[in-house]
């Protein structure tokens, strides 16, 4: 209240006083400002390419692609988190997603069938999920016991890791490429039949819209119970209405997406649907299953990250190692989890990149190490351990998507793209560095 | 009050710890009982946060034997101390910077709710109640103890200590960056803990705080015990004198008071 009273006597300064006021009120929302600017750069950067193709780069056509296509890097990079929180790294990524996709490729043409479980087997593709899954979780376990019980350094034991399981790849297969991927399996891909179509489009965003609102009346009621300060009524009610504005907005978008109307027309006639209305099929796509995949393991990792045990072991031994372990915290065990989780979020990536393919060939996952750790470093998470959000990885992965979609968009040759996301690399975390160096 | 007659909360038996060549602490006994305040002191380097690192389980000891309330115990990790109910106040303070207050008080033995999540609610009312005993004047409940000065990192580590029902307590410099202010608080807050029968190992660089506080003084000199002391018996400068020179009051030679005048 003082301040309020104060406010007036100090007009004659009336800049700073609007700025310092700015501050205040976005700091009483409590919204991460590194995250808030990085959702500004992503806008920035798609509105530029807009704006350079003559409003061609925002159709929702395009978005879909792009999203779909940062999918797998963005979904290892909420690991990738955690791995480097706890002053790690792991180089094995790329090489683990080709095992894997390899993997669920002789599952369906190979393995399964020797089982008994046949092209018409109901569930092969849960089944070989499972499978690729627990076979990432795996070499993940390995990894992260030779790393935390061994003590060898994460560096070399992921750099063999990379080295080795690509080798691997190729005795896996004998050096052949394999495709015939189960039709349903196929779906994790993404692509007009790989979407959950429009009216589920809306129903998971209105899911979302209320889930956002249930998790900030439920924050609000814990402090309550404590007597804690609460966030002012104006900011509760704007993030609620920025949240379910975004996630309807995005909704919108996705349904925005329209089927092929080739595809539209040969699914009419195998589904019998009669004859296509005036204009041709208009069927929404709605949001691909790759995305849901996405914010899905969006959600799991955050929740892994902050509301967990598991997660503040993660932060804790990142921040101080010996603190983490006087506190009598089992540090071994907590990095073998990360790799753990890497391993499993390498599978779910493996599966996306060979439904996409119908397959997988020798080169599945080259440098997505490279990729991965650019968005996660992109994404505020620090090398000097403890610091680093999901959603921020998340963010950086749809930043060099973005980047590298709309050069080749636009006709520049992937090298160009590369020079391009090794710049924006470095730029973002010398705004960091500069920012923490002025902050301390 | 037959001391001798009661067990010890705590026995330390001819612990040695060598790092590579270095003898940090060798072959030192020394106990502690209920509702008593142990000063240990000596110069830099003598080997009190070794020994006590021992009893923490922060750190093995290479031959030697504890025995809590008499009976011999292995404590080989910092869980395994906890679990005998020793509390330990690190030099180092051993603050994970990145995390709040109220995560760091809870360091692995967060609250949760009945789904196993961590309770940062409850977390942060308990951290409250133990703060506002402190230090009430503490307000930074939300962010990292990084941003936090070095008093209050202090109050965090020493809250952290006393919340968990501490029979034995380990203070290895408490009050190290701590104002004057809540310095008094700690000397009150150690007497408390002491009327509530808690044993406190208290490692201080303070003569006149470990003679205020004490009821005994142990005094380690090149990692090893020159006497241990009831605080009754001697004055402060016996004490330094033991400290400086590694000998018992009675054994200062006229050479070593004109070494002692020589260093001034
Ligand atoms: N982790 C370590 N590795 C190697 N040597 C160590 C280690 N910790 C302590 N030492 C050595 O052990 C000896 C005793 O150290 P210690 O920290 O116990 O002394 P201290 O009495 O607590 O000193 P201070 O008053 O400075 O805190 C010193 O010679 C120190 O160099
Ligand atoms: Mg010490």
């Amino acid at each position: 209240m003082t301040n309020l009273a104060e406010a007036p006597s100090q007009s004659g300064q009336q800049r700073p006083g609007t700025v310092t006021s700015i501050r205040r009120l976005i700091a009483q929302t409590e919204i991460d400002v590194r995250l808030f600017g990085m959702l500004v750069a992503l806008a920035v950067i798609l509105l530029t390419f807009n704006v350079l193709t003559d409003g061609t780069f925002l159709r929702p056509t395009n978005m879909v692609t792009l999203s779909v296509q940062a999918a797998g890097i963005a979904i290892i990079a909420t690991g990738m988190v955690l791995v480097i929180v706890s002053r790690n790294i792991d180089l094995s990524v790329g090489s683990l997603v080709g095992f894997v996709a390899m993997s669920y490729a002789l599952l369906m043409t190979d393995w399964l069938p020797l089982l008994g479980l046949g092209p018409d087997f109901p569930f092969r593709w849960a089944i070989a999920l499972a499978i690729g899954i627990a076979i990432g979780a795996g070499f993940g376990a390995l990894q992260g016991f030779i790393i935390a019980y061994i003590g060898v350094p994460s560096f070399i034991v992921t750099l063999g890791g990379l080295l080795s399981i690509r080798g691997l790849v190729w005795y896996l297969s004998n050096g052949a490429a394999i495709s015939g991927i189960d039709r349903n399996f196929q779906l994790l891909g993404g692509g007009a039949q790989g979407s959950i179509g429009g009216t589920l489009t809306w129903v998971a965003a209105i899911i979302g819209c209320i889930a956002i609102v249930a998790l900030l009346v439920n924050g609000r009621r814990q402090r309550r119970r404590f007597d804690f300060p609460v966030r002012p009524m104006w900011a509760e009610v704007l993030l609620a209405g920025a949240g379910c504005v975004a996630v309807l907005g995005l909704a919108a978008f996705a349904n925005a997406n329209l089927w092929p109307t080739g595809l539209a027309n040969r699914i009419a006639i195998e589904q019998g649907w009669g004859e296509a209305p005036e204009g041709g099929w208009q069927i929404a796509t709605g949001l691909p299953i790759p995305i849901l995949l996405v914010i899905g393991v969006g959600l799991v990792m955050t929740w892994l990250a902050t509301r967990r045990r598991f997660g503040r072991y993660v932060y804790a031994y990142g921040g101080n190692p010996d603190a983490a372990e006087l506190a009598g915290i089992n540090t071994r065990l907590t990095i073998l989890k990360t790799y753990v989780v890497m391993g499993i979020l390498c599978s779910i990536a493996a599966s996306i990149s060979a439904a996409r393919l119908n397959g997988a060939t020798l080169d599945i996952g080259v440098s997505y190490e490279l990729y991965v750790i650019a968005a996660a470093v992109i994404g505020g998470t620090s090398f000097s351990g403890g610091i680093g959000t999901i959603s921020g990885a998340i963010l950086g992965a749809f930043v060099m998507a973005s980047l590298s979609y709309g050069l080749s968009y636009m006709g520049v040759i992937s090298p160009g793209q590369n020079v391009a996301a090794g710049i924006v690399l470095i730029a973002a975390v010398g705004f960091d560095t500069y920012n923490r160096r002025r902050g301390s | 009050m037959t001391v001798a007659e009661r067990t010890p909360l705590v026995e330390l038996q001819h612990i040695s710890v060598a790092f590579g060549g270095v003898h940090a602490v060798r072959d030192v006994s020394i106990d502690l009982y209920a509702g008593e305040v142990v000063g240990l002191v000596g110069g830099n380097g003598a080997g009190k946060t070794t020994l006590m690192r021992v009893l923490s389980g922060a750190h093995p000891a290479d031959s030697g034997e504890v025995h809590v309330d008499g009976k011999r115990v292995k404590i080989t990790n910092p869980s395994d101390a906890k679990h005998y109910n020793i509390e330990t106040i690190y030099q180092t303070l051993a603050l994970a910077e990145n995390v709040d207050a109220p995560g760091n008080l809870f360091l692995g033995r967060e609250l949760t709710t009945r789904l196993g999540s961590l309770d940062d609610s409850a977390m942060e009312a308990e951290t409250r109640k133990v703060m506002g005993r402190l230090n009430p004047n503490f307000k930074n409940f939300k962010q990292p103890v990084q941003s936090l000065s070095g008093g209050q990192r202090q109050g965090v580590a020493i809250a952290r200590a006393v919340h968990f029902n501490a029979k034995i307590l380990i203070m290895d410099e408490p009050t190290a960056a701590l104002g004057p202010a809540e310095t008094a608080q700690v000397r009150n807050l150690i007497r408390q803990l002491k009327d509530e029968g808690i044993g406190i190992f208290l490692i201080s660089h303070d003569i006149h705080d470990v003679f205020d506080l004490s009821d005994r003084i142990g005094v380690m000199y090149h990692g090893e015990i020159v006497d241990i002391v009831e605080k009754a018996t001697v004055t402060p400068d016996d004490v330094l004198g033991m400290i400086i020179l590694g000998k018992k009051p009675g054994e200062v030679t006229d050479t070593d008071k004109a070494a002692i005048e020589l260093r001034g």
